[in-house]
């Protein structure tokens, strides 16, 4: 049995439905990340798991209980907020030693899991500071120790990592992950940035207007999106409009006003004559001189801009025909600073089992 | 620092030091020389130097401390003083917890029925507290008639301690919601989410995180109600009786009664001592455990 399961949950305000029909489960053990742009619903379900908010419809169910009528203090469930809401008139020490002290612990167990849960975020030495003492990288340690001292079935984080700067960031993603693997304490994640979400979660579900839009693992979410909005919220994508001119087991022939012909992989269940979207990332496509490419999907244009970010290079080609096409290219070839210069005549290819069609 | 910057906080800062100077400091001091001064003939004060010697002595303040009668009216001054402030914490604790917890819509319309007494002369409303006390009112007949149902003799509210305690606590009540209302204002509502989620209570979330974040909120409060009090003498001389009166009370009627001006200064320069002892300690616990 799945340790959370989220049975039809909806939850509205007035007309407005923040949550609407949304299940899913996650199992013991795992790092599950809801992702979305702001007003997607996400953090209002973190908020009825943690029991801030009751659903209008649907169950929530912890260990196959239905959590409905026990409140959040009762719930084996803690949150590290996006403000970490540390209480500032205690000290780290007794930040974490609030969830064990209401507990009702012998004053001797509270010492040692605040002990312990400080060693585990390496703050040993800041245990009598004051939280306005701390960086935001610390405080964040704190409120990760806070919320782990008790060992809960469920640690829910919500954009605990959004306000810190981009290199912290990333040191702390990584200790996030070691961490939610030495304590083994289910994670529920929420966030909008899709790159954390792919580096950090076993699985995620991607949520748009209070529904989720698809639910995978990131390679999966990333290589193999469902829809045109998962397309284009995670990572990089062109996106050409498309209509079916020829499907057959072997590969789909598309026609893109403005583009051509495109040969595609083909999905399941798509006839001649439906039209939809071509989707292709940008590290997909092909950038070369006129005559070096021999590849089916090729395009000629002029590089009208691009963007050089040391390791990798975005050249954005204009078609002959006005088509506008991201492409990515590694700048691994020694010797050289850059390859090509705004104006240069350019060929973007790609292979025919590359991309997506995609209907929606 | 910069020159221009620090004509700047001369400038700024210097009329009001300057006032308090002539105001408060330079008072203060004619008061401490007159306590020590002979009294006039006819009220006032005896010249300062007679015979060519300084005109001096300590008699005033051994005829204070000869007398129990001045520090008992000491003593029942400060319960007064601390038995308002109490009280009015406990009422305004409550309402100043309500208008900090509304939507933004009403918190100013709340905020505005708080200070509206204000806008009617003190002396009137004090006045008023006559007539709702006195023995011809609904509320005293009520109160009487309810003892007398239990066998209990009638009571005169007014003209006693507790009409005193009435109208302190009445005028005072608002010097007590606004700071509060100020502090808790500010508080971050995600701390009691934090709280909760981390297993208190609602109990517990008010004693271990509202209760002790609004301290300051708690000491500024209790300051504006607890000093006042202490030297407050026209609701005593309204409300009270002739047994019930305070510092204040002493203090006017050897300065305007009696017209014993050294022994009205060595009166209020006690009250002054006590007020800065007070002020001293509160300072002192407040600061024992500071975090911001």
């Amino acid at each position: 049995m799945a340790l959370l399961q989220i049975e039809n949950v909806t939850r509205r305000y007035g007309a407005l439905a923040a949550v609407e029909d949304v299940s899913f489960s996650v199992e013991a053990g795992e790092f599950f990340t809801l992702l979305g742009p702001s007003g997607c619903g996400k953090t209002t379900l973190l908020r009825m798991i943690a029991g801030f908010e009751a659903p209008d419809a649907g169950r929530i169910l912890l260990d196959g209980i239905d959590l409905a009528g026990t409140p959040a203090e009762r719930r084996p469930v803690h949150t590290v907020f996006q403000s970490y809401a540390l209480f500032p008139h205690m000290t780290v020490a007794e930040n974490i030693a609030f969830r064990l002290k209401m507990a009702g612990k012998e004053p001797q167990t509270v010492k040692v899991g605040v002990k312990e849960a400080l060693a585990e975020v390496h703050l040993e030495d800041k245990a009598d500071c004051f939280p306005h003492e701390l960086s935001g990288g610390q405080k964040q340690r704190v409120a990760l120790a806070r919320g782990l001292v008790n060992r809960p079935r469920l640690l829910l984080l919500d954009e605990p990592l959004g306000a810190l700067d981009a290199k912290l960031r990333q040191e702390m993603q990584i200790e996030l992950i070691k961490l939610q693997k030495n304590v083994g304490v289910t994670f529920v994640f929420v966030t909008h940035a899709q790159q954390e979400a792919l580096a950090l979660s076993h699985r995620i579900a991607v949520m748009r207007e209070g529904h989720i839009e698809q639910m995978a693992e990131p390679a999966k979410l990333y290589s193999f999106p469902h829809n045109r909005f998962v397309a284009d919220f995670i990572g990089h994508i062109n996106l050409f409009e498309v209509i079916v001119k020829e499907a057959t087991t072997g590969h789909l022939r598309l026609t893109a006003s403005g583009l051509g012909e495109i040969i595609a992989p083909p999905p399941d269940g798509v006839k001649a004559g439906e039209s939809g979207w071509f989707a292709i990332r940008p590290e997909q496509v092909c950038i070369g001189q006129r005559h070096d490419v021999e590849l089916k999907n090729r395009f000629t244009g002029t590089v009208c801009d691009y963007l050089y970010i040391g390791d990798v290079t975005t050249y954005k080609v204009e078609l002959e025909n006005g088509t506008l096409i991201e492409a990515l290219m590694a700048n691994s070839e020694p010797g050289r600073a850059r390859f090509f210069e705004v104006g240069d005549e350019v060929t973007v290819a790609w292979r025919h089992d590359a991309g997506h069609f995609l209907d929606e | 620092m910069d020159k221009g910057v620090r004509l700047l906080k001369w400038l700024t800062g210097g009329p009001p030091f300057l006032f308090l100077l002539a105001f408060f400091v330079a008072p203060s001091l004619i008061m401490i020389v007159a306590s020590f001064r002979f009294p006039g003939e006819y009220g006032g004060l005896a010249p300062l130097i007679a015979d060519g010697k300084a005109n001096l002595t300590l008699e005033t303040y051994r005829f204070f401390f000869s007398d129990f009668i001045y520090t008992q009216v000491f003593i029942k001054s400060f319960v007064m003083a601390l038995a308002t402030t109490l009280i009015c914490l406990i009422m305004a604790y409550p309402v100043a917890l309500l208008i900090a917890r509304s939507s933004k819509k009403f918190r100013d319309l709340m905020v505005l029925l708080v200070v509206l007494p204000f806008a009617s002369n003190f002396l009137i409303r004090v006045y008023a507290w006559m007539i709702i006390l006195g023995p011809q009112a609904a509320f005293s007949r009520m109160i009487n008639g309810a003892l007398g149902l239990f066998g209990f003799e009638p009571v005169a509210l007014l003209f006693s301690p507790f009409a005193v305690l009435v109208g302190m606590v009445y005028v005072h009540l608002p010097f007590m919601v606004l700071p509060l209302y100020t502090n808790l204002e500010k508080h971050d509502p995600v701390l009691l989410d934090a709280a909760q989620d981390l297993g208190a209570n609602a109990w517990q979330r008010f004693w271990r995180v509202t209760w002790p974040l609004s301290l300051p909120g708690v000491y500024s409060g209790a300051a504006l109600v607890f000093i006042p009090v202490l030297g407050m003498f026209a609701i005593p001389d309204i409300l009270g009786g002739t047994g019930d009166i305070l510092i204040g009370n002493l203090i006017k009627d050897q300065l305007l009664g009696t017209r014993d001006w050294p022994f009205g200064s060595t009166l209020s320069i006690m009250l002054t001592l006590v007020v800065l002892a007070c002020a001293g300690l509160a300072m002192w616990v407040s600061r024992r455990r500071s975090y911001a």
